[in-house]
């Protein structure tokens, strides 16, 4: 073998040492080995939500939150001006109404350029040459833009009702606590849908254009759908009352009246019914998206 | 004899095509290969060749359409296969809104290393590769030598056992890839195993232990340098490698060139 002479490679690599399951799982029991495998799958789909994480803050995402916090803070503002209770009302209304439309916009666009951008950048070459497998990458994803969407609410809704509070002096904790939840939860069934439609929809631009469009529907229309199908002639009726079954409801997670109207809380178990519903639906389209992503050939 | 550490088995692959009346194209042909510990193996082979597809079935990007690929043993389909390799493409793209270091230690959890096990490999990679100054500037500030230090840095990070290298002096300067050319040797010193494509005949000659060259999917020839050169009745390897591509320069193009 040829002397190394070069003073670069005299600089000691690491010496090597166990680096995980190959290396380790020469023995042992088998549970052991696979609590190991469990443990380094969260740490897998841990990294890849705080890379998401960063990537949201870094590209000065959050920004748009910013500015429309300022824009809420002015219209709260000028509720003191009027002092009526129906335009207070107005005013919450429209507020919330913006919560909910920037953090839509927000979570549909942030999640649809995931996966695109990073086969079209080709960092998922990297990425998915160490111990990743397809499915952590999507479920790492997943968890990113997810939580991403929960610190971006927790932002709006603080502010909101701060300021809210100091003007009427009154805290409804826990309608903040449920309506937070509930909208959290229809994120991240929004989320884990956009992510199915980013492994369909060749570009970023359809697949935020064909998820915004299919979720307003569903916010504004699924409601009204079975009573539509009861007015119409068989077979249509048939169709969209399947149609009424078969869609996510994300209307159940509006909750907004609570806030706006101090209606009186969910009863918690509808509450809780309402989250693994949402939790269904996450866990239904997430397991599309790891099908679809596994067969698919990276080059 | 030492362990084989990297086999593909009658690996066959096909990719889908709309080409005119073709719907499939043969990118593999029943490949067969054996990578044994320690061994630095060039893999060549010209444009078009196989050499990237057949880095994908390692890799677990592409899935083979028959036969088998192994890497220590375990089927390259399996995640855990990926747990002692490191991987370094052919042009090296990474989150640009990452500091090396933050990518690095991004890549070193994805290895479960411990914090300080981390910091320890971060600081050696980072002292070989000569991005200690950098280590705390985005990687969009790099420049391509640079970027292409921090792919084998990331590349390093898990200390292991066997690297992938696709192309891994493309695109660089002569300094450049005498750096990447030290390092392979100095991970060959180290018994470390190399597997790697390159059309730099003369950096293949002097780093590898055995070569394989492909051609439409096919294995032409595998051996040793100086076995193939002599079973070729040839000087060095490049004349070799063109003799099987069949590229190889006429007589009179030999005497012109000479002559030139």
């Amino acid at each position: 073998m040829n002397p190394v002479t070069n003073p670069l490679l005299s600089t000691a690599l690491p010496e090597a040492g166990p680096v995980g399951p190959v290396r380790q799982a020469q023995g042992g029991p088998s549970h052991q080995a696979h609590d190991r495998s469990r443990s380094r799958s969260w740490n897998t789909i841990s990294a890849v939500a705080s890379v998401v994480l960063k990537e949201l803050y870094r590209r000065k995402d959050f920004y748009v939150l910013f500015v429309l916090t300022a824009l809420l803070t002015l219209l709260m503002g000028s509720v003191s001006l009027f002092s009526q209770d129906a335009a207070v009302r107005a005013t919450r209304e429209i507020c919330l109404a913006l919560i909910w439309i920037s953090s839509l916009v927000i979570v549909v666009t942030a999640t649809a350029r995931q996966i695109p951008t990073e086969r079209e950048q080709r960092t998922l070459f990297p990425l998915l040459a160490k111990p990743v497998s397809r499915s952590e990458f999507v479920l790492g994803k997943f968890a990113g833009c997810w939580s991403s969407a929960g610190l971006c609410l927790l932002v709006f809704y603080v502010f909101f009702a701060v300021i809210a509070g100091a003007q009427e002096h009154e805290w409804p904790l826990a309608n903040y606590f449920q309506l937070l939840t509930l909208h959290w939860f229809m994120l991240g069934i929004v989320c884990a849908l956009t992510l199915l439609g980013s492994l369909i929809f060749a570009a970023p631009s359809s697949n935020n254009t064909i998820t915004l469009v299919v979720t307003t529907g569903i916010l504004l229309m699924a409601r009204h759908l079975n009573k539509v199908a009861m007015k119409m002639a068989e077979p249509w009726q048939s169709v969209v009352s399947a149609l009424y079954f078969v869609l996510p409801h994300l209307e159940f997670y509006d909750a907004r009246d609570l806030v706006i109207h101090n209606f009186g809380l969910v009863r918690w178990g509808f509450w809780a019914l309402a989250l693994v519903y949402a939790v269904v639906w996450m866990a239904l389209f997430l397991t599309s998206a790891c099908w679809l992503f596994r067969r698919r050939a990276i080059h | 004899m030492s362990e084989i550490i990297l086999k593909t088995e009658n690996l066959r692959v096909e990719y889908r095509t709309r080409e005119f009346g073709q719907t499939t194209k043969l990118a593999l042909k029943n490949l067969n290969l054996s990578v044994r510990a320690g061994e630095v193996y060039g893999f060549l082979g010209p444009n078009g060749a196989g050499k990237t597809t057949t880095m994908n079935v390692l890799l677990g990007f592409v899935n083979a359409s028959a036969g088998s690929a192994s890497l220590f043993g375990v089927n390259v389909r399996e995640p855990i296969a990926r747990q002692r390799i490191g991987y370094l493409p052919e042009q090296t793209y990474y989150y640009k809104f990452l500091t090396a270091e933050e990518i690095l230690r991004f890549y070193a959890r994805i290895f479960g290393l411990s914090a300080e096990e981390t910091t320890r490999r971060i600081d050696g990679v980072l002292k070989l590769v000569e991005l200690e100054a950098a280590r705390r500037r985005l990687i969009k500030t790099y420049s391509k030598g640079m970027q292409q230090r921090v792919g084998l840095a990331q590349a390093l990070i898990n200390n292991p056992d066997l690297l992938i290298l696709d192309e891994p002096t493309s695109g660089l300067d002569p300094l450049g890839r005498m750096k990447v050319r030290e390092i392979i040797q100095r991970l060959k010193n180290e018994g470390k195993t190399v597997f790697f494509s390159s059309h730099e005949l003369g950096e293949v000659e002097t780093v590898c232990d055995r070569v394989a060259i492909l051609t439409e999917g096919e294995l032409k020839a595998e051996g040793q340098v100086n076995e193939l050169v002599r079973l070729y009745q040839r000087d060095n390897l490049e004349q070799v490698f063109l003799k099987i591509i069949g590229h190889e320069p006429s007589h009179e193009s030999t005497v012109v060139d000479r002559a030139a």
